[in-house]
């Protein structure tokens, strides 16, 4: 089981207080309604799906209830880094590409 | 009676009492202590069981959790059996029950032995090959008889009377391993005032020391060390020692999974204990001294009973106090094994010879040997063994091929080398490196915050594994924050070095050898199988693994994996490591579910939600029915009626007087704040903004794909205060939902949402003489058709309670729900069931309300839907907002696909025959003559009789169904095809006169 650090509790705890929900950075459009269908398809279907770090959204749900977003490496499942929601793509990632 | 081969001056058992058990129904005795392996060795007993796929008469190969042969069921009571027990690690109680597997009809005699005999038929990749064709031959035929044939033991037929328990646990350093290494490892940590977390699968700590008969440890016997370093551990209160616990996963951020054997070693365990306990442990630091398992030699026949691993053979003698044998061979390819003789010969039995690959070993045990008179064989190997139920002699050659001398031998020990135990340190993702000089896997790049001490480090010898450990232990609490503390390590002595020796065939099993050669003993694959495999080309390890079948029996090949690899790797010309060593799973070895399970079983499986009033249904007789977690009486049966009597009656009875139904578990939100409508207007597809406090509106919330997500009847309280009911079980996604655009989407808005599900009870009261029913019991609120119409709320008192009381329906009648505080839910309903008895009318449960709900045409989101249909699709175009410019789905909605034409959409159906019932999933054809496969246009979505009508309604999801009424469609059933029209969604007051009273 994962520790997940809630950037709002400011705690690590374990993955079942968490839920995650799905890729992180992909605002929704201001003006939606008038998207052609090449946009809309790009904001809603098309997903990164990296064999690295992904940009993903978690819910504290069993806890504080907060959206925040989080740096992970799909394949050590290491979390580098989780910041708060609105808070930019962070730069500089702590300890990426170790292992 | 069985001849003893109990020593009297040897082992540690002493005097133990005598325990008495069975095994295949014979009586025998063992004493305190022993293992059932044991027992049975000291009572001359070899053969224990049959193999996987020959049927080859087996013995006990081990005497530890590596074992891959002596397989037996330990039969409790009729309800325990638990098979593939390792006999080496089951320990002996008084009355303990074993019974040999996989064989038949007795284990000296088994016809499937035939299987040996016809193996040429057997060969790797058997089953692929054998098998492909005709494909009807496999299901009928060759699967049930290789079912029945193969196989390990036979699973329990009766649930299991065992319970099982679970604990969390976090500690500065979990040490893995209670042997040398590990015990001056957790001492190291324990003493700096860590919380230190040590476990073993045995019942005593010690490790290897339990037979290395020469090591010692400040001074102390090795053995009497390791027992006095436990009881200084253990009355330490920073530190926790788990006996018979075996530390089988290694997850992510130090999260290892231990198993903890409670009674499985107990003649009577009390029925509160539990017999496992799974323990999922976060450690700081993590000190894996899991050691290093005997390999066994690849020759010939080399699987007979009485056939073992030389330590094995030392661990019976000098911890057990059993000879293995009277006249005992050794066949070895390094030092240890002479060990094992210098033993056996220094307690009285005879050594018949050793014989060693190797041409010219030198070194203190070799010395030893030869001093103690053993016949050294150096630059020979055997070839092939004698004996049927049990080993007979060995057949001895030089290297390069000769004559062939015949030992007799009533035991052989075996020895090819130790393989690092780099099972966990594998599993925690951390990368092994091969060794070229000891030709050894051992932990290469950590991926986590631990370290690998002793053997399981392919670190040699005692003293420099206590060093190793020692530092490891104490530098491991220091990084989990505990004070640095000056001490001194124990210091350690033996002369034995158990470095080196060799992997894969030995000289004489080489590809042209004709006897069996076996690798893994559990899946009875050969040296021949690994050759075959590559020769048909498999290259990868991982394939050679699975089309052999090699190392993935119970014990995962903890003796044959290096093995298979280095037979491999030379039939492919290559080195080991290019070949490549297979991945490491969990468990470490086989955990029982009841284990992983622990208490969520029966009632703990899943929380079981009631309303307030379910003791109140209760009384009133109803059959409950789940949906999702939550308990919903379901009909209410009175006098001996069936469900259909039963839901028929409360069907007329609502529309002719009233009915009363519980709606508690609908989900219910509170939305609230000064942009609460706006917030509404984006998650909703209806206009909110002009809703007058004190009105109530259907409202759909569909997902950004413009898919129809939840829907419920929302009361807007206030200008600032929205109450929004869910569908039952869709309270927490669409809380989410709503959470997820509010925190991140529309950050902007002031809104609180608040999950009031559980705060009201809600009791529907539905029916033309509803009003009447609860007049009496209103206060404050004028309830005339006038004051309060259709789609209204008011907040009031009801039985003098406070209550939101909504003018609402969900039947078509006239009808009211009431909320008030949970609490108050069984006092109110049981007065309204007072007032409604006056009136005529009745309980009616969830069936009558999904009857009454679709003469209405009203959809549930989930039966009438799926996840792929639009509000246009289900005929609610009317309730999304023209006007509006945005709201979650809008976009989606209009993709292309979604507006064209041919989707599929509600419509009703009534078959010809008014008395049929449809089946609810059945498929929908236009042409019924057409071939098969047949065109499908859609499905039934809701079906019931309906007493009301006189007749059957449907509900259905139809390409272009709108655009089809009067058609004639057809339902093609297995056993005749159903002939329907297609007609509106509305089967009962077109009008909705009804409603409004
Ligand atoms: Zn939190």
């Amino acid at each position: 089981m994962l520790l997940i650090r809630c950037p709002y509790c400011e705690q690590e705890l374990p993955e079942i207080e968490f839920r995650n929900a799905g890729e992180a950075h992909v605002a929704r459009p201001p003006d939606i309604a008038n998207e052609n269908d090449a946009d809309f398809e790009k904001y809603f279907f098309i997903r990164t799906n990296p064999k690295g770090i992904i940009y993903e959204r978690w819910r504290h749900v069993h806890g504080c209830a907060r959206f925040f977003n989080a740096a992970r490496d799909t394949v050590t499942d290491r979390f580098l880094l989780t910041y708060k929601a609105g808070e930019k793509k962070p730069k500089k990632l702590p300890g990426a590409g170790k292992q | 009676m069985t001849i003893s081969f109990r020593l009297a001056n040897a082992g540690r058992l002493g005097r133990a009492k005598s325990v008495r058990f069975s095994f295949d129904g014979k009586e025998y005795a063992g004493v305190e202590g022993d293992t059932l392996a044991s027992a049975l060795l000291a009572n001359g007993v070899h053969l224990v069981g049959r193999s996987f796929k020959y049927h080859r008469p087996r013995g006990i190969l081990s005497a530890g959790a590596e074992e891959p042969s002596a397989l037996v069921g330990i039969h409790r009571d009729a309800e325990r059996k638990t098979p593939n027990i390792r006999a080496t690690v089951q320990e002996l109680y008084e009355g303990l029950n074993a019974v040999s597997q996989n064989r038949w009809p007795s284990l000296s005699f088994d016809a499937g032995s035939v299987s040996d005999l016809a193996s040429p038929l057997l060969s790797a990749g058997f089953y692929y090959k054998t098998f492909m064709w005709p494909k009807v031959a496999w299901k009928s035929l060759y699967e049930p008889k290789i079912r029945e044939a193969a196989g390990l033991g036979v699973a329990p037929d009766l649930p299991d009377t065992d319970h099982y328990s679970a604990r969390y646990a976090h500690c500065d350093v979990l040490v893995v391993g209670g042997g040398v290494a590990g015990l001056a490892a957790a001492f190291a940590a324990a003493e700096t005032g860590a919380r230190v977390i040590l476990c073993d699968e045995q019942a005593d700590l010690g490790g290897a020391l339990r037979y290395e008969q020469g090591a010692t440890v400040d001074g102390q016997p090795g053995w009497e060390w390791a027992q006095a370093t436990v009881a200084k551990l253990a009355a330490k209160d920073n530190v926790r020692l788990l006996t018979r616990t075996t530390g089988f996963g290694y997850y992510a951020q130090n999260f290892v999974g231990l198993v903890e054997r409670l009674t499985d070693h107990l003649a009577q365990p009390s029925p509160d204990q539990p017999r496992e306990r799974l323990w999922q442990v976060r450690a700081k630091r993590v000190v894996l001294a899991t050691g290093a398992i005997e390999r066994h030699m690849v020759f010939g026949d080399n699987d007979r009973p009485g056939i073992m691993l030389a330590s094995a053979a030392r661990a019976y003698l000098n911890h057990y106090g059993v000879a293995v044998g009277r006249q005992v061979g050794v066949f070895t390819a390094n030092d240890s094994a002479y060990w094992a003789a210098v033993d056996l010969k220094k307690a009285g039995v005879n050594i018949a010879a050793i014989v060693d690959t190797r041409d010219n070993p030198s070194g203190r045990a070799i010395e030893e040997a030869r001093a103690l008179g053993i016949e050294l064989n150096l630059g020979r190997t055997v070839i092939r063994t004698n004996g049927r139920l049990r080993v007979s002699s060995m057949v001895v050659q030089a290297k390069k091929g000769g004559p062939e001398r015949t030992i007799p031998v009533d035991a052989l020990l075996m020895s090819a080398g130790w393989t690092p135990s780099v099972h966990l340190f594998s599993q925690s993702r951390g990368k092994v490196a091969f060794n070229k000089t000891t030709n050894r896997f051992v932990p290469g790049d950590y991926a986590q915050a631990c370290v690998s001490v002793g053997a399981c480090n392919g670190t040699d010898g005692i003293d420099p594994s206590v060093a190793e450990a020692f530092a490891a232990g104490e530098k491991a609490a220091r990084e989990a924050g505990a004070k640095a503390r000056k001490l001194s390590r124990p210091k350690a002595e033996t002369s034995e070095s158990w470095s080196r020796g060799m992997a894969g065939a030995a000289p004489g099993a080489g590809a042209d050898a004709k006897s069996k050669a076996f690798v893994d003993f559990q899946n009875d694959v050969t040296a021949k199988d690994i050759r075959l495999a590559v020769g048909q080309g498999m290259r990868s390890i991982e394939h050679v693994k699975r089309y052999t079948t090699n190392g993935m029996a119970t014990d995962q090949g903890k003796t044959s994996n290096l093995h298979g690899l280095a037979i491999a790797a030379e039939t492919l010309s290559k080195t080991m490591p290019e070949v490549g060593l297979t991945t490491f799973r969990p468990p470490y070895t086989p955990v029982t579910f009841g284990a992983i399970v622990n208490h969520s079983r029966g009632p703990l499986f899943e929380p079981t939600r009631k309303t307030p009033m379910h003791d109140f249904a209760v009384a009133r007789g109803a059959v409950f029915e789940d949906v999702g977690q939550w308990k919903r009486a379901w009909y209410f049966p009175q006098g001996g009626e069936d469900m259909h009597r039963a839901v028929d009656r409360e069907c007329v009875t609502v529309r002719k007087a009233a009915g009363i139904f519980d709606g508690t578990t609908l989900g219910k939100i509170e939305v609230v704040g000064p942009d609460a409508a706006a917030f509404m207007e984006l998650l909703y597809t209806n206009p909110w903004q002009k809703l007058d406090p004190g009105r109530c509106r259907y409202g759909i919330m569909l997902r950004e794909d413009g898919f129809i997500y939840d829907d419920g009847v929302v009361g807007r309280l206030a200008e600032d205060r929205f109450h929004v009911t869910t569908t039952t079980g869709g309270a927490p996604r669409v809380l989410n939902h709503m959470e997820d655009y509010l925190q991140t989407e529309f950050p902007h808005l002031k809104v609180w949402l608040t999950s009031t599900s559980e705060q009201w009870a809600v009791i529907a009261v539905q029916g033309p003489k509803s009003r009447d029913i609860i007049q009496p019991l209103v206060e404050g609120i004028d309830i005339s058709d006038e004051a309060l119409p259709h789609m209204s709320v008011r907040t009031g008192k009801f039985c003098g309670v406070p209550t939101r009381l909504f003018r609402m329906s969900f039947s078509g009648e006239r009808g009211f729900e009431i909320n008030v505080p949970s609490d108050f839910g069984r006092a109110v309903i049981e007065a309204i069931w007072k007032e409604g008895q006056k009136h005529g009318a009745c309980m009616y449960g969830t069936e009558a309300m999904h009857v009454l709900r679709a003469e209405k045409g009203y959809i549930i989101v989930g039966q009438d839907t799926d996840g792929t249909v639009t509000p246009d699709d289900a005929g609610l175009s009317w309730a999304v907002g023209k006007k509006k410019t945005d709201f979650v789905g809008i976009r989606g909605m209009k993709r292309p696909d979604l507006l064209a034409k041919g989707r599929k959409q509600l419509v009703g159906l009534k078959t010809k025959d008014p008395k049929t019932v449809l089946e609810e999933g059945a498929q929908i054809v236009a042409d019924p003559r057409q071939a098969i496969p047949m065109t499908m246009i859609g499905h039934v979505s809701s079906s019931y009789w309906s007493e009301n009508c006189g007749r059957s309604i449907a509900l259905a999801l139809v390409k272009d169904g709108r655009s089809r009424m009067g058609e004639t469609l057809y339902v093609p059933m297995p056993d005749r095809t159903i002939e329907v029209e297609v007609t509106g969604t509305v089967f009962y007051d077109e009008t909705g006169a009804r409603l409004n009273g």
